[in-house]
């Protein structure tokens, strides 16, 4: 049996601790500068900001799939840039990620798409994985389509089938990237319920990144707010609504216009119709 | 034209080439990986098989049918021109060499990089685009063992028995054009054919040709559907990419094999 | 796609697959004739041997007994030293004629053996004293000529 990196550590207070991570996809612009972030156990944590300032990117780094420029990004206590192939599978297997529009796997049925981390990680029998498999499709209420495939689900039973494979190994930290990204107000509705719930039920931990400023204060304990690189806001949800922070208020009103501009960067409007230049 | 655009103009060569070279030197470690991934396309036996099938079985009408059409086109010409030099009889020996020896293994070789190929390419590339293979890592589970390498593998198990299967239409064809519909002797047609082609080098040959192409083709349609950008432009240029450099590959291959294999034929 | 139902369809796109495979083996090429079987080598030589080339047919009589095995020459008499594998059940005599020959007009070029009289048999690595080399038609037109043309003029 190799031997991995993953030693039996005290349980740390955090769950991700990331301290002065920067990185770029591109060595020199870089997306994130210097984050601070602590999540919590046990937590539901929102992180928000406009498209592209760098969220999923975060993500990305919590889960190993990139690797931070500088600073420290500690997932259950241990520095996850320094981890080998097997210690970065072993934390994979504790972490369980939804992702945007649900990645589900077009050639398998739902049943088999939450079983696939079932299956692949443990031995277990057929009938214990098909119990396992029929109460997580019950806990997000789509036992009965336990036989469909993919393409005949709607975007509201994706997105919850992907929450039932995200869970199916009783994660300690669940990553959730866009979550309500276009759903109707029912399904947006039981989406939140199901982070929050399966959450609080599993005694895991949940990051959140998302737009949807009006479905994460019904939710979250915490929010952090991104832009540009950097951390600009937090707190928790009555915070966040009483906030004069302007970014954080042109977020949570929904203004158009404010630290965030509603013009992309150009000519004064006037010289558009004096000069000639295309 | 000025000395600046000259200058941009070289820079973007040498940028370009920059950038070719690098994506070589990625798609030739990605090749290694996957050879290395072999094992687990092994243990699990039942997704290489699905990809047989997908690759293989699903590319059987399409093979046969052009086989039999290409060997009757075969036989109506050659015996066209054989017959000036008084050698129609020759007639089977000419169709099954050209079939064993090239027309098998080439022609099956195009028509399986156009049909499973692109096929192969279009689903890995949407897989990518749709984030399943990043939700798969995820999930600590390999995509370069669990999608590409059976996918590999099914490719280059398929060619050598499609380009045989290619061959055998493509003798049936000329066969039925040359003996039922032209009148050469059943007989000569069948005989001189079979004392003409040796079983070392030419079907020999003809399948370590095949195996060849499988293995070029496979990777190029694995490779192309793993790097496509994740857009459907993106999964577009992929799969063209995969017909063209795999069409390219294979008669590429197929020159540098044939001077190999058959340097000392008439000698 | 049930599993069943793809190992079903594998399994005959791979059956049929290797039975092409085997089709091709024997109904158009010949692995059925091939020479495993065991053999004891003649050498003979000749002025020209013309288009014969390597694992070319030796034929008695018209059937196959053996194959060219190896073609060389010799570097002081500028003959060339042919190597034949001769089937272990047959024998030829020590006066057997061995000439190079085509099958038809565009056929392959073979060597034919045309077993003499001797009692005696010839061993393993012994040559073939009489040989009659190949036909270089060149030649047999250059001869026409001449011969048409001295008949011309005698008359």
């Amino acid at each position: 049996m190799p031997q991995s990196n993953v030693q039996s550590v005290p349980e740390t207070p955090n769950a991700v601790d990331m301290a002065g991570v920067t990185f770029g996809y591109d060595r020199t612009r870089p997306v994130l500068k210097g984050i601070d972030m602590i999540i919590p156990r046990g937590k539901v944590v929102a992180i928000m900001g406009g498209s592209g300032c760098g969220k999923t990117t975060l993500l990305r780094l919590i889960g190993g799939q990139l690797r931070a420029q500088s600073g420290q990004v500690l997932v259950d206590g241990q520095e996850v840039s320094k981890l080998d192939r097997d210690g970065l599978f072993a934390l994979r297997r504790k972490i369980g990620m939804l992702f945007q529009f649900g990645a589900l796997f077009t050639d398998l049925s739902v049943f088999e798409n939450v079983a696939f981390p079932i299956r692949e990680h443990t031995t277990l029998p057929d009938t214990l994985i098909h119990d396992l498999v029929v109460m997580k499709l019950h806990a997000v209420g789509l036992r009965g389509a336990a036989s469909l495939r993919p393409a005949e689900l709607s975007g509201g039973m994706a997105r919850r089938v992907a929450l039932a494979r995200a869970v199916a190994l009783d994660p300690m930290l669940v990553l959730y990237d866009e979550p309500f990204a276009g759903l109707d107000p029912i399904s947006l509705g039981v989406v939140g319920q199901l982070i929050r719930k399966l959450n609080d039920a599993l005694g895991s931990t949940s990051v959140v990144v998302t737009h949807d400023i009006y479905e994460s204060l019904k939710i979250v304990d915490y929010l952090y707010f991104v832009s540009d690189g950097r951390i600009i806001a937090q707190g928790n949800p009555d915070e966040v609504r009483q906030s004069t922070d302007p970014f954080v208020r042109q977020f949570v009103d929904g203004e158009p216009d404010g630290p965030v501009p509603f013009h992309y960067p150009a000519r004064p409007y006037a010289e558009e119709f004096t000069s000639r230049v295309a | 034209m000025s000395l600046s655009t000259i200058a941009g103009g070289l820079r973007r060569i040498g940028a370009g080439t920059r950038q070719a070279i690098s994506r070589i030197g990625f798609a030739a470690r990605f090749f290694v990986a996957v050879i290395l991934h072999t094992p687990a396309a092994i243990r699990r036996i039942q997704l290489t098989l699905r990809e047989v099938y997908f690759a293989g079985v699903l590319s059987l009408v399409v093979i046969m049918v052009s086989g039999l059409f290409v060997g009757m086109v075969l036989g109506l010409q050659g015996f066209d021109t054989l017959n000036r030099y008084g050698a129609g009889d020759s007639l089977g020996i000419f169709v099954g060499l050209s079939l064993v020896r090239e027309l098998g293994p080439v022609v099956a070789g195009l028509l399986f990089a156009s049909r499973a190929g692109s096929a192969i390419t279009a689903e890995i590339g949407l897989m990518k685009t749709t984030e399943q293979l990043s939700a798969m890592e995820m999930m600590a589970v390999d995509p370069l063992a669990r999608i590409i390498a059976p996918r590999f593998w099914g490719g280059v198990i398929s060619m050598p028995l499609l380009a045989a299967l290619f061959s055998v239409t493509g003798v049936f064809g000329a066969y039925l054009v040359g003996v039922r519909l032209i009148g050469v002797d059943n007989g000569t047609f069948w005989g001189n054919m079979q004392a003409g082609i040796d079983f070392w080098p030419d079907v020999t040959n003809g399948i370590i040709k095949s195996f060849v192409f499988g293995i070029a083709v496979s990777l190029i349609a694995v490779f192309e559907g793993f790097d496509a950008k994740p857009t459907a432009e993106g999964v577009s240029s992929a799969t063209t990419r995969t017909v063209v450099g795999g069409s390219l590959a294979i008669l590429a291959l197929d020159f540098v094999l044939t001077v190999f294999m058959f340097r000392g034929v008439g000698e | 796609m049930k599993r069943s139902t793809i190992d079903l369809w594998v399994g005959i796109f791979v059956t049929i697959g290797f039975g092409a495979i085997v089709f091709l083996a024997l109904k158009v090429g010949n692995l059925t004739s091939l020479n495993a079987a065991p053999s004891y080598r003649l050498e003979a030589r000749f002025d020209n041997i013309g288009g014969l080339k390597l694992r070319a047919p030796v034929k008695a009589a018209g059937v196959v007994v053996g194959r060219v095995a190896a073609v060389r020459l010799d570097p002081k008499t500028y003959e060339a030293i042919v190597a034949l594998n001769v089937d272990n059940g047959y024998e030829f005599s020590k006066d057997t004629i061995a000439s190079i020959l085509t099958s038809g007009l565009l056929g392959e070029v073979y060597i034919g053996l045309n077993a003499g009289g001797d009692p005696q048999m010839l061993a393993s690595g012994e040559q073939i004293a009489k040989t009659q080399s190949a036909i270089v038609l060149e030649k047999l037109i250059s001869q026409f000529m001449f011969d048409k043309a001295s008949s011309g003029v005698s008359k």
